[in-house]
């Protein structure tokens, strides 16, 4: 199965840069996990967001993200896996887990 | 008992004869019977649909007489009816070569292999919201009905249906697999398991006598299923027995827990009426789980439990161990509710005026809880502070909506105004 896992944690950590021994961590993660990650990528922070709708026809768009929450997405990886323990695993050992939280959301496939 | 799987043996039917419950062989049967069909049809939905039809058919065929071995008789048949099922499906899709061919009579296996500890982690995944866990293991592992869950946790029969789907629909969606976790995973895992068990026992054992009929047996189910995992694991795990323990001496004194519509307190109750067997069997379990070195929140509750089950008389109860457990307890996992729990056991070994402070320091987290002002009034009341004392019996009873627990206070206050006239 596939699965994404979101990352969401307090940006605000990164306002001066992000800390080397955490991209080290990234780094070790992605070398460990290197056949199961299909696609990974961190975001830019939410203030390059822009939010697009369209409504009755006409299109609106805006600065900044959809919601303002504690936790922003900051980044994500593409996953696959055997099954959800092999998912929740995997998200565990994201640095992140220990500061923010991983959304583990199954692939939706269409037959 | 000891070493024996719960649910094992079998009532053996005379053949020819149709003297065999269904519906008590459903009740013992359905989580094993269950858990072996979701191994061999890989889907939660076709076999409990096809376990339902066998049981259906068991109805019928065994009229006459019950099969020599009416457990190989069901798996059989439900796997005939869930192939037959998926086969018919199948015609719609491509998956036709991964089925077998066509059963011809219904073969009777002849070991039908327990697969009960993965349904139980599976049931108890943490993906899945408590409440969901709950319903899916007594749905799953007790052969439980819809509408009795609902009856138990007081929810309309369409909101627990409804939860029972989203639950599996969840199981095949985020693919939570059917499997018993490895070693490493296990304490997290087992911890769910334990707290979705211990949950059940307490949905049954707090309800209101009442309601005993519809909830009561929610303490035997999840005695069973604490036996059941005990049984079916092959490791000693400490923290189960201590569960374990905690129910049975807990479920020991439910026969002397009520009298009538009445609640019975610990002190006044008849301890000739307590299951001195389960006493025993708890007592074991959590001195060997103390032994191998736990004692985490379920062993000191349950070495609390212990300790109250082996005074013969009230006024033997060592208060001051108790008082002293509950420290351990407050100190592991400190909480209001711990706390008032330690302030009773404190007012008994060393007199109400050293827990009067106690309690009191608690009344701003715990103003509405009743059992504060249920606790603070007998302090007050054994103080002889009797106005005092019949004001917080009125403010107990003002907070709870249990009738039993509303006609224990009222009693109370009726006494000490009878106090006052005389």
């Amino acid at each position: 199965m596939q699965y994404l896992l979101l990352i969401y944690e307090d940006e605000k950590r990164f306002a001066k840069g992000y800390d080397p021994k955490e991209m080290a961590a990234y780094g070790a993660f992605g070398t460990e996990f290197k056949d199961a990650l299909k696609v990974g990528h961190a975001l830019q922070l939410t203030n390059s967001a822009t939010t697009v709708r369209v409504r009755e026809g006409k299109r609106l768009t805006t600065d900044g993200p959809f919601a303002e929450t504690k936790e922003q997405l900051g980044g994500f990886y593409l996953l696959e896996a055997k099954d959800i323990d092999e998912a929740i695993h995997i998200a565990g050992k994201i640095p992140a887990a220990r500061f923010g939280s991983i959304e583990v959301r199954p692939i939706m496939t269409f037959s | 008992m000891i070493g024996e799987i719960p649910g094992g043996p079998l009532p053996i039917p005379v053949p020819g004869t149709a003297d065999l419950d269904v519906g008590a062989l459903l009740r013992a049967e359905w989580g094993r019977l269950l858990s072996a069909l979701i191994r061999t049809l890989g889907d939660f939905d076709v076999a409990e649909e096809a376990l339902q039809d066998a049981f259906a058919a068991a109805v019928v065929s065994w009229a006459a007489g019950a099969p020599r071995n009416p457990r190989a008789w069901l798996f059989g048949t439900a796997r005939h009816k869930a192939l037959d099922r998926l086969r018919r499906r199948a015609r719609f899709e491509v998956k036709l070569d991964v089925l077998p061919d066509e059963p011809g009579e219904v073969e009777e296996e002849p070991e039908v292999p327990d697969e009960r500890l993965r349904l139980i982690f599976t049931c108890c995944h943490p993906a899945l919201a408590e409440e969901a866990q709950v319903a899916l293991t007594l749905r799953s592992l007790c052969g439980l009905s819809t509408e009795a869950i609902a009856r138990a946790f007081l929810v309309p029969v369409a909101t627990m249906a409804q939860r029972l789907v989203r639950a599996k629909a969840k199981i095949r969606g985020a693919g939570i697999p059917y499997r018993v976790p490895s070693l490493d995973e296990l304490p997290e895992r087992l911890a769910v398991v334990l707290a979705v068990i211990y949950l059940v026992f307490n949905e049954g054992y707090s309800a209101a006598p009442g309601d005993r009929l519809v909830r009561g047996e929610l303490c035997a189910e999840a005695i069973e299923l604490g036996r059941v995992l005990k049984a079916l694991l092959a490791i000693p795990v400490p923290e189960l027995d201590a569960v374990l323990a905690l129910m049975l001496l807990h479920d020991a004194r439910r026969p002397a827990r009520t009298s009538g519509d009445e609640l019975v307190l610990l002190a006044d109750q008849d301890r000739s009426r307590w299951n001195r067997a389960q006493i025993e069997e708890g007592r074991a379990l959590v001195l060997g789980a103390v032994r191998l070195g736990n004692l985490g929140t379920y062993a000191l509750e349950a070495a609390i439990a212990a300790a109250h089950a082996e005074a013969v008389r009230a006024e033997d109860t060592d208060w001051r161990q108790i008082a002293a457990l509950y420290g351990r307890l407050e100190s592991l996992h400190p909480s209001p509710v711990v706390a008032l729990n330690r302030a009773v056991a404190v007012s008994m070994a060393e007199g109400p005026a050293a827990a009067l402070p106690l309690v009191d320091a608690l009344a701003r987290s715990l103003a509405d809880y009743y059992l504060l002002h249920a606790t603070r009034a007998d302090l007050l009341r054994r103080l002889g502070r009797r106005e005092d004392a019949i004001a917080a019996y009125e403010r107990a009873r003002s907070m709870t909506q249990n009738e039993a627990e509303r006609r224990f206070l009222t009693r109370r206050v009726h006494e000490l105004q009878g106090q006052g006239l005389s």
